[in-house]
């Protein structure tokens, strides 16, 4: 006789106990996302753009706050190595410093370029963005929508969707959180570049490529995670570590999966050969999201590239860090080489954003996670010091090519920047120092940034990898000197190149980039310390 | 008021600063400003000089730390200065020099439209200069040694209209990158092994370090060196360098920049020291240096170029004594000195007489010239004098003194140093010869003269510390001087008295000489360079540097081109080819551009495909293997 089964005989289901204090900030930019979703609808057009900036910037400084709250709350986490934080969400996340330390980086940038994205002064009163996105480029209703001065405002809400999801990226404690994070950081980001005023259908070509890559690649992530599974009977990386140093399940099955993961992250910083989509995607999208994009995306996903290898296939190193090393040379060498020969400034940032992909590779396979009581710069540090100087120097570089403009907009073929340097000095020498920075010249925070990758890889026996590292930035220091020369030393073609006068929006972000390079390159120390402070990844 | 040594720095940095952001305005009076700063700077530097001879030995090394520059766990460097025995030489050297040069400058660069600038450059030269030899780490070493290499790029290429100068500045900054290379490796190398890179504990803690350690740091130096001081085989920017202003070729490539791989290989006695190989590798591209250039410098009819041959030499002298270890580096930085006053007195006297030459630098265009520039002339003979050795001017004493420690070390390192001084009064004779006698062989539009005060007094001035530079050797006192820094090198006995040796060594010069004279002085110079065909194979190779051009083409630019082009093809395989062009027309291209797209992504789907292939097989592979 069959019982029936009633409520009572289930188990009770547990509600999640979600740690709300500590993840704040991801609630405060998913919370003024959502409040800008719902402005979309209500609010009337007239004064919509401006309060969504409002809305976007107060939420970022707000989370900001929180972040720098939640980073000096940490608790000590009891083990050989410095580490500080603790798994939240039921374990889908690790709120750890590493990890509160790219929060606090994203939200920075994310904050520069909503200032970015709020500038109106160089499109005579419009924003960077299309009208109408769903207008045939040079169709009648497209010149209608410019007629009626129609905005996307919904371009706040989108930048903050993706930022939740860089920061969710930078913390996931398991794959399927972070394949989720992935989805949501990307989704949002397809759809900004496909959003440019000028040059649509360069924009939209952009658009559906970077999408149409980025879906392949999250393929074999998925892949990835799915034989990660099968290895390892869970997501969680902890479990999957342990899995890893028990060597119990098929040897294959884990390399491969390691291989298949690994693809999805290094599409993500842009590593060859999983970088064809950069130079396309980052000339073709609207400038101020290919600045969010560089800065941000290459940030989440080193940190999520880190978390992973380090935390979950950590005892395997042995396996991966060949792989890596090749990846590392090709990455540095390709974008450093190809670099020299681009004509256009937006596809040669990218190649620059390629060759720093491979530099930060050289310090993440130096995997130097420190020894007790030991203060030399490990591989996680290094990487978040880098990352932040990248970030605020790519922000500053991309600020500035949104103002040299001609008639047809911004003007990014490198030619017509001849003779910046006598249009306005200014400028071009903030571009010089960016370049520079870039060139990890002394006295700038890129020279700094590469001393700490450098150096975690030399303390991870890498020596030679190392000297390597060293010809291959004397190559591309070549390159943006190059660009420099240019500037100052070149007479300019016709007229030479115009120089739009922004509002004070797209100023401060430059003085901020630029006077952050510099900052970050005379007194590295406090931010340096604040890297090596975050300790290692809490699992 | 050693704390304030950064001043040195500061007062030439600011003016420089102040001159480039100043714009139009200042360009009445802003080669004052940058005047005044380089005199400035060198009144603080002799005040502080003086000082310094005031106080004990042992207290004549003044370090003071401006601020910390790099504090982070176990890497502390401060950004520090050190004025002691030889730096104080060096600043006085830099500033004195420097301003005699900047006066000059005030006349040669009179009618050039970019004057403030040419000033602003200078000035920053100064600066970075005092900041490489002041600085008591490597890593502010560097720093100056990066600021000079970038006021040299701008110099060189200051007239940027003209592409041979451009060209000239992007070789010498390519050049330059590769010695900067070894001065990067060197300073991990140190900061790996030491935990410092403080120039004191380095050289303190370079002998413990073992003979591979100290070997390694002691080449990768050289290897800085050679670039910035263009030593064989990082040689071939040198003489492109002369594309610039002549002041800026008497300042930074003959009296202080290129010097500055002697003055780290001397800062680095304690490294080299510590092993013989590397001892032996300076001493030997010290050699070959001199003797190379030498040869380049019989062979060049453009004036600029065959001083700037026998400035190559020259270091090459400076090189091959600091080889010589603590014995030689006091005559290492003699020469240097002796040779920043001569070479800079030579290359300005040069510099007036293209200024009264229409800029022609042809010496075949040239001839007895000593009649209408008799300032010039007079200046110009006791540089002369002072190169060749003649008794009592002040090369005589410095280049005496390193053949001297030569035989000393090894016979046949003595022999090649003794051979070069014998072709440097041959190719010094000729360049006097073609110059200031024999017929005039300029053209009737020319009108030689003599040039404005302003440029011929420091020509005066330099003139004469040519010959009284010897002063410095009075009752040993430099060798003295030096002694705390460098150390006491022991003396080797020669096989004959230095007397004689010094007789020998005049001997030898005077050959040269006399050669020089009856090849050049008594016999009629065609006024148009003979072709490569008639001449002999050794004239024929010194014209062509050595090939040193060639050699650096084959070996390393071209498979370098190849591998580029290669890697490129490989990437931007119909990728770039396309969209680069799309920026500017958009309506005509778009619809052209919709049909290719769709396999661009095909494609880069594709290489993602076998990247992700490659990854796979080669993670398993690597684990079955």
């Amino acid at each position: 006789m069959k019982t029936l089964i009633t409520a009572t005989d289930l188990p009770p289901i547990k509600a999640p106990e979600i740690e709300y204090a500590l993840l704040g900030p991801l609630f405060i930019i998913a919370g003024a996302a959502v409040l800008g979703v719902i402005i979309e609808a209500f609010w009337p057009r007239a004064t919509r753009f401006w309060t969504q900036v409002v809305v976007a910037v107060v939420g970022i400084i707000a989370a900001l706050a929180d972040t720098v709250w939640v980073y000096t709350d940490l608790d000590k986490v009891d083990a050989d190595l410095v580490a500080r934080g603790k798994v939240a969400a039921e374990g889908a996340l690790s709120v750890d410093g590493p990890g509160v330390f790219t929060w606090g980086i994203l939200l920075v940038f994310g904050l520069l370029s909503m200032l970015l994205f709020a500038e109106r002064r160089l499109e005579g009163g419009m924003s960077a963005f299309t009208g109408r996105a769903a207008d045939a480029p040079g169709s009648a209703s497209e010149a209608e929508a410019i007629k009626l001065r129609v905005e996307h405002t919904e371009v706040f809400p989108l930048a903050l969707f993706a930022l939740v999801g860089m920061m969710l990226f930078a913390t996931s404690n398991d794959l399927l959180t972070m394949f989720v994070a992935l989805e949501v950081l990307s989704l949002p980001l397809y759809l900004l570049c496909g959003l440019a005023r000028r040059r649509r259908l360069l924009s939209q070509e952009a658009a559906l490529k970077y999408f149409l890559l980025g879906a392949f690649s999250s393929v074999f992530f998925l892949y990835g995670i799915a034989l990660a599974y099968g290895y390892a009977g869970s997501f969680e990386l902890s479990a999957i570590d342990t899995a890893v140093s028990n060597r119990s399940g098929s040897e294959n099955m884990l390399l491969a999966s390691i291989a298949l993961i690994a693809v999805g992250l290094l599409f993500k910083i842009g590593a060859a050969p999983f970088h064809t989509w950069t130079p396309d995607v980052y000339q073709g999208a609207p400038t101020p999201v290919t600045a969010f994009m560089a800065a941000g995306t290459k940030a989440a996903a080193f940190i999520a590239l880190l978390r992973v290898f380090f935390v979950a296939f950590g005892g395997s190193q042995w396996d991966w860090r060949p792989m890596i090393v090749a990846i590392a040379i090709i990455t540095m060498f390709l974008g450093a080489v190809v670099s020299i020969s681009q004509t256009d400034v937006k596809r040669m940032l990218a190649y620059s954003s390629i060759a720093h992909a491979g530099f930060l590779l050289v310090g993440f396979v130096g995997a130097y996670a420190g020894v007790a009581g030991s203060d030399r710069v490990t591989s996680v540090s290094s990487t978040l010091f880098y990352l932040t100087v990248y970030g605020i120097s790519s922000i500053g570089a991309f600020a500035i090519v949104t103002l040299v403009r001609d008639s047809g907009g911004e003007t990014t073929h490198l030619s017509k920047w001849a003779g910046l340097g006598k249009k306005s000095p200014w400028l071009a020498g903030a571009f010089a120092l960016f370049m520079l920075s870039f060139a990890g010249i002394p006295l700038t925070g890129g020279f700094i940034g590469k001393w700490g990758v450098f150096s975690a890889a030399y303390s991870g026996g890498f020596w030679w990898l190392v000297v390597i590292g060293v010809l291959v930035s004397a190559l591309a220091a070549y390159f943006y000197v190059r660009v420099i020369v240019l500037m100052f030393f070149t007479d300019p073609v016709g007229d030479g190149p115009t120089v739009a006068v922004p509002s004070l929006l797209t100023t401060v972000v430059i003085i901020i980039a630029a006077l952050g390079t510099v900052g970050l390159g005379i007194i590295p120390g406090p931010v340096l310390d604040l890297a090596q402070h975050a300790g290692a990844f809490v699992r | 008021m050693f704390d304030l040594q950064w001043l040195l720095i500061a007062i030439p940095l600011a003016s420089g600063a102040l001159l480039l952001i100043w714009g139009k305005e200042a360009d009445r009076f802003g080669h004052l400003i940058g005047t005044a700063a380089s005199a400035a700077s060198f009144l603080f530097g002799v005040v502080l000089f003086a000082a310094l001879l005031g106080k004990d030995a042992e207290a004549r090394s003044q370090s003071t730390s401006l601020f910390t520059w790099i504090d982070t766990g176990t890497f502390h460097v401060e950004m520090g200065f050190t004025f002691d025995q030889l730096s104080g030489l060096f600043v006085l050297l830099i500033t004195g020099v420097g301003t005699l040069i900047h006066v000059y400058s005030i006349g040669y660069m009179e009618h050039d439209p970019r004057r403030r600038r040419f000033f602003a450059y200078l000035n920053i030269f100064v600066a970075a200069m005092v900041t490489l030899v002041l600085a008591s780490d490597y890593l502010v070493l560097f720093l100056g040694w990066e600021g000079v290499g970038l006021a040299s790029y701008l110099l060189i290429g200051f007239w940027q209209h003209k592409p041979s100068a451009a060209a000239a500045a992007k070789k010498a900054f390519v050049v330059n990158r590769v010695g900067d290379i070894g001065m990067a490796l060197a300073i991990m190398l140190m900061f790996a092994q030491f935990g410092t890179s403080a120039i004191h504990a380095v050289n303190a803690a370079a002998p413990g370090a073992g003979d591979g350690v100290a070997t390694a740091l002691g080449l990768l130096l050289l290897l800085g060196a050679c670039g910035k001081s263009a030593q064989v085989p990082l040689q071939s920017w040198l003489l492109d360098a002369m594309e610039g202003p002549t002041p800026v070729s008497a300042l930074i490539h003959a009296a202080t920049m290129v010097t500055a791989g002697v003055y780290l290989v001397v800062r680095s006695g304690g490294v080299f020291d510590s092993s013989e190989a590397a001892r032996t590798a300076v001493m030997i591209v010290g050699l070959v240096t001199l003797l190379a250039g030498a040869w380049i410098g019989c062979a060049k009819d453009d004036i600029k170029k065959a001083l700037a041959g026998s400035t190559m030499s020259q270091i090459g002298y400076m090189m091959l004594a600091a080889g010589l270890g603590p014995a030689g580096y006091p005559f290492a930085i003699f020469h240097l000195i002796t040779h920043g006053f001569f070479k800079a007195n030579m290359f300005l006297g040069a510099g007036s007489v293209m200024h009264g030459m229409n800029d022609d630098v042809d010496m075949r265009h040239y001839g007895a010239l000593r009649k209408a520039m008799p300032i010039t002339f007079a200046t110009f003979a006791l540089g002369y004098l002072a190169i060749i050795g003649f008794p009592g001017f002040s090369g005589f004493w410095s280049k005496d003194k390193i053949i001297e420690t030569a035989f000393g070390e090894n016979l046949w390192v003595g022999l090649g140093a003794l051979l070069g001084a014998g072709v440097t009064a041959f190719y010094m004779t000729r360049l006097m010869m073609m110059t200031f006698f024999g017929d005039k062989r300029w053209k009737d539009d020319v009108h030689p003269h003599e040039s404005p005060k302003v440029m011929t007094y420091p020509l005066i001035a330099l003139g004469a510390l040519s010959l009284l530079g010897g002063l410095l050797l009075v009752g040993d006192w430099i060798v003295e001087w030096l002694e705390p820094v460098v150390g006491e090198g022991e003396h080797h006995e020669l096989a004959i008295p230095a007397i004689a040796l010094t007789g020998i060594i005049t001997l030898v010069a005077a050959s040269g000489v006399a050669l020089g004279y009856f090849t050049y002085g008594t016999k009629p110079i065609a006024a148009e360079t003979p072709a490569d065909s008639s001449v002999s194979v050794f004239t024929r190779a010194g014209r062509h540097e050595l090939y040193g051009n060639q050699i650096n083409d084959a070996v390393v630019v071209r498979p370098t081109t190849h591998l580029t082009r290669f890697l490129v093809w490989l990437d931007g395989k119909g990728i770039d080819g396309f969209v680069t062009g799309l920026a500017d027309r958009l309506g005509e291209t778009s619809q052209f551009l919709r049909k290719p797209q769709t396999g661009f992504v095909r494609s880069y789907a594709l290489t993602m495909f076998g990247g992700v292939a490659i990854l796979v097989l080669c993670l398993l592979a690597v684990t079955l293997a």
